[in-house]
């Protein structure tokens, strides 16, 4: 369902990704790894267009873009791309002068717009579905960091993306609530929703992957499910997996 | 209480004087103050979205307006205004040319403050708009410009208490507010100390009035806590 090939991103001459090759089938839980600096946050932020490809081909869905030298894509097929996409970043990015319930709306009725009175229940659903119906009235500001995420989920849920892209989403929390927004992406995993994750946590990657690739230097540099990523004799992998495994 | 001549008839002009020059303060200070601040946020709001656009030439012409507003005395803004283009064929009365130098003036500085507040929101309030399939006007319209509007309350409250003083100016203009009609009774009665700070105490209580008001929507305002 997702397919990137030879996806290449420089921010001035300093080369990020240096041909990423990608394919991700409907239903499956895709964790990337690898080291800081790596390309692992730049190629999560090219598969919605955050950041604008320099080369390469990115299909998602049956919408497929093509970016070089003088074919940048339209705004309206960046768009139609972002709506296919939903993003969970690392800082939450709620909007803040609006309640939890109103944050997941927005997408239905500005984006897609559906009156108030859809959009509130399939919002309310989605909260209900990441734990938080209760908190339905609440400012962002009121939430802990894990209750905010998972807002942040159900936000990014709310305009039924093809994908959901995850750019270390627990990064910023303690393990406690770390393992309550884990919770929440396990489910949706083992529901069938195609998800790329960008984690250090290796136990969730372990548990939930159906995939995990590592990135190193702007290319895939293994590709494998977690048992065969477990009993890799590549040094380089199993010199990184030491570090982050505890 | 023995009261001297001198004394009664200086409390006598105090006491004739001020309904004169509150009702010229209600009439004119506060209307024009009010109208030129609503336009200038107008002016303001579309210079500051010139400066930040992509297109050169909207940089150009709004930067070049702020550089002409900000380099020169609104003073003399008002005497081009109303003295000057005459000599040019256009005659502007003077509410008119008061309002029209007061709009101008302040939505150049205005627009610096909303260029700075929708600078202040972190771009991943943009990344986060952008990333739930919205264009970059929904993004300013639903997302930024209400946060940017709470950034620039205090700011924004100091830029009209300032224009409520610098009313005044347009006395020189003619425009009968209330320093020109102080300037009035002055000239009939010959005690300036009297009136003049008779008009400072006026304008003090517009201003306080004012900065509680401001006080009190910064409060209402503070209903979420901006990150």
């Amino acid at each position: 369902m997702i397919n990137i090939q030879n996806l290449h991103k420089s921010f001035g001459d300093n080369e990020i990704l240096k041909g990423i090759d990608l394919q991700i089938a409907k239903g499956e839980t895709t964790i990337v790894i690898g080291p800081s600096g790596s390309g692992k946050t730049t190629l999560l932020r090219c598969m919605n267009l955050l950041e604008m490809p320099n080369s390469g081909t990115i299909r998602i869905g049956d919408n497929e873009l093509t970016f070089g030298e003088n074919k940048n894509p339209t705004d309206k097929e960046i768009l139609t791309l972002r709506k296919n996409t939903g993003m969970v970043f690392q800082g939450f990015h709620l909007f803040p002068h609006m309640s939890v319930v109103e944050n997941i709306m927005e997408g239905l009725t500005i984006v897609l717009k559906q009156s108030k009175k859809v959009a509130r229940d399939k919002a309310l659903g989605l909260l209900d579905k990441v734990g938080l119906l209760d908190k339905c009235d609440s400012y962002p500001h009121e939430l802990s960091g894990g209750q905010q995420q998972r807002v942040a989920i159900a936000r990014a849920m709310a305009i039924e993306p093809l994908v959901l892209l995850f750019d270390e989403p627990t990064s910023a929390l303690d393990p406690e609530l770390a393992d309550e927004v884990f919770k929440v992406m396990k489910e949706l995993s083992l529901e069938g929703m195609t998800m790329v994750v960008v984690t250090h946590n290796m136990g969730f990657a372990k548990k939930v992957a159906d995939n995990i690739i590592f990135i190193d230097n702007g290319v895939i540099a293994y590709k494998g499910t977690p048992d065969q990523l477990s009993n890799t004799t590549n040094a380089r992998i199993k010199q990184f997996l030491n570090l982050v495994s505890d | 209480m023995n009261l001297d001549a001198d004394t009664l008839r200086i409390l006598g002009i105090m006491k004739d004087s001020f309904l004169p020059m509150l009702i010229a303060g209600l009439k004119y200070t506060i209307p024009v103050a009010v109208v030129s601040f609503v336009l200038g946020l107008i002016v303001a709001m579309a210079t500051a979205l010139a400066r930040l656009s992509k297109y050169k030439s909207l940089n150009f012409i709004s930067g070049f307006y702020v550089w002409i507003i900000r380099g020169t005395p609104l003073l003399v803004q008002l005497f081009i205004i109303f003295f000057g283009l005459p000599a040019a064929g256009i005659t502007i009365g003077y509410l008119p040319a008061g309002i029209i130098g007061f709009t101008l003036n302040v939505g150049a500085y205005n627009s610096e403050v909303i260029r700075a507040a929708i600078l202040s929101i972190p771009k991943g309030q943009w990344e986060a708009a952008s990333s739930i399939g919205m264009t970059r006007i929904q993004s300013l319209i639903r997302i930024i410009l209400p946060q940017a509007a709470r950034v620039s309350v205090p700011p924004l409250s100091n830029s009209f208490i300032s224009l409520v003083k610098d009313t005044s100016l347009a006395a020189a203009i003619t425009l009968p507010e209330m320093f020109q009609v102080s300037q009035q009774i002055t000239a009939s009665t010959y005690e300036p100390l009297v009136l003049y700070c008779e008009v400072a105490f006026i304008y003090l209580i517009f201003c306080t009035i004012l900065s509680i008001l401001q006080q009190y929507t910064e409060k209402k305002l503070e209903r979420y806590v901006a990150r």
